[in-house]
């Protein structure tokens, strides 16, 4: 059994079987959770009948999801109708593949390394990452293009544009990482945050950090940035005419999303499996049980985002289509590129992982932002500023 | 196993990933199909647009700016892909301070791949205040 799983590709069977059920399990318990929160949040008691706490509530609502009948309207886009859901959850499915869970692991203690805790560890990593995140957004336009439904449509549309306009600050954020740590493997720049000398990525460049936090929520569609569903302006948004589980597949891959999403920006930014100075999480501790403590603390990093995604979606309105673009184009997308041109002029100068200089030239840029931002106020108010002023009759002012 | 010797190893486990995520979907979607009801009726296998009647379909024009959004994407994308691959290149130049072998074989400093990566920089960044001036990026 044991020669087996030192087998990477063994290893990688077994690892990506636990995992997928793993997923599925915390998806299913992320829906509990954001009633929960939101009901704490707002005051209330949440889901409490199913079970001890509403606890099995995501039972129930699967088995709901799956005795439901699913309707399929008479004028939609038949075998796009079900593929959309397909690409939805599946693409959701896969991003996790290349996330380093756990490092180097020896499994059977003779002090040889045996496998990486990790389904597949390519040398373009975060190519990948970004390939199949892009990828999530056929499931959106394929399944509002199939819904044959106007509003359904302008949704579809309005989150591609969504998503394509904060893709880009998205590459360029991580960019500003990809040129510190200098490769595309994502064990290599998690093992770039460990060690004399080096700072997890946030400590060096934490206005790339926002930047990337900030464009994650726009691709998973989540508040502020969810007007692919903005149920006051087009019913249910992309997904209009789905019911049943082909509705609950694009609910549990938008979780899904989320989750690789925690994960990839956990990895880039905060040391992904290492917590400084703690024994059982140093590059070279390779027992199991340091690789299960390891998968332990991802994972609780994981959790943190996914409650910090929660806590927003509670918080915050969502924003307005016109103030959507803007802050894509006009804003994050030129910070995003004065940062990559600063973080490439520090590796020129051998300064990459300097401290004061990364940060302090994130202040710089900051500051000039601000001023920018200070001098240049303009109001967003939505209205054109040719319009005629609006005269209100002096009967309706009473 | 031969597969796990070469270099294409891990995506042989990206293959395995992908076909497990396909068969839990494809699962869902067939077993939901087996045990669901499924009636028909005029008006439920009508378009729901809030109750109205509906007129005509979806298929029709829809703003242009949504293709100006596809078309800059498309853009800078690029942008990004050119970027990736050349940050690991620069940044092995950059820290051994030593002369990179191109592909086509010649030798290439720090500062030339500097050099060049700014070109393209330079015409981008201009076209990007291009674009910004003629309000492409005007929403509201």
């Amino acid at each position: 059994m044991l020669d087996i799983l030192k087998d990477q590709f063994w290893f990688s069977a077994i690892l990506t079987v636990i995992l997928a059920v793993v997923i599925l399990g915390v998806v299913a318990y992320c829906i509990y959770f954001e009633r929960k929160i939101s009901a704490w949040m707002q005051d209330r008691v949440g889901p409490n009948r199913v079970g001890p706490l509403g606890l099995f509530q995501p039972l129930a609502d699967g088995g709901k999801f799956l005795l439901k009948e699913d309707i399929i309207p008479a004028n939609v886009d038949k075998p796009l109708f079900v593929l959309a859901p397909f690409i939805a959850f599946g693409v959701a499915m896969i991003g996790f593949a290349v996330l380093p869970w756990g490092g180097v692991v020896d499994l059977d203690g003779d002090g040889v390394v045996d496998v990486t805790a990790q389904v597949a560890d390519p040398g373009i990593g975060l190519l990948y990452l970004l390939g199949i995140g892009s990828l999530g957004i056929y499931g959106v336009v394929l399944g509002g293009w199939a819904n044959n439904n106007k509003y359904a449509f302008f949704a579809a549309i309005r989150s591609t544009a969504q998503m394509l306009s904060y893709e880009i600050p998205m590459g360029l954020a991580i960019f500003v990482v990809v040129i510190t740590v200098g490769n595309l493997r994502l064990e290599e720049i998690v093992l770039a945050q460990i060690g004399e000398g080096n700072v997890w990525h946030v400590v060096l460049h934490p206005f790339a950090f926002v930047i990337l936090l900030i464009t994650l929520f726009a691709e998973t569609n989540r508040t502020p940035f969810d007007l692919a569903e903005a149920e006051q302006e087009l019913v249910g948004g992309y997904h209009t005419e789905y019911s049943a589980l082909k509705f609950g597949m694009f609910f549990l891959g938008e979780y899904a999303h989320m989750i690789t999403g925690s994960g990839f920006i956990t990895v880039l930014f905060l040391g992904g499996w290492h917590l400084p100075g703690v024994p059982g999480l140093q590059p070279g501790d390779v027992s199991i049980w340091a690789m299960l403590f390891k998968m332990i603390v991802l994972g609780a990093k994981i959790v943190g985002f996914l409650f910090l995604f929660m806590w927003v979606r509670w918080t915050l309105p969502r924003f307005r289509f016109d103030q959507l673009m803007r802050l894509s184009w006009k804003g994050l997308l030129p910070i995003s590129m004065i940062l990559a041109a600063y973080a490439t002029t520090l590796v020129y100068l051998g300064k990459a992982t300097n401290i004061p200089w990364a940060l302090g030239g994130n202040a710089a840029i900051l500051l000039i932002v601000l001023i920018y931002n200070g001098l240049l106020r303009t109001e967003i108010t939505g209205r054109q500023a040719n319009l005629p002023e609006v005269t209100i009759p002096a009967e309706a002012r009473s | 196993m031969l597969i796990a010797e070469s270099s294409l190893a891990p995506y042989a486990s990206i293959v395995i990933v992908i076909a497990v995520a396909g068969v839990i979907a494809a699962s869902m979607l067939i077993l939901a199909h087996a045990v669901r009801p499924a009636l028909k009726g005029d008006v439920k296998d009508s378009t729901y647009e809030s109750g109205m009647p509906v007129i005509g379909d979806a298929r029709r024009r829809f703003n242009v700016r949504f293709y100006i959004v596809a078309m800059l994407f498309l853009l800078f994308d690029v942008e990004v892909v050119f970027l990736w691959p050349w940050a690991p290149v620069f940044h092995k130049a950059a820290a051994t301070g030593e002369a990179i072998t191109t592909a086509g074989g010649q030798p290439a400093s720090a500062g030339f791949l500097l050099a060049a990566m700014g070109v393209f920089a330079v015409f981008l960044v201009v076209g990007f205040a291009y674009e910004w001036r003629r309000g492409m990026f005007q929403w509201d």
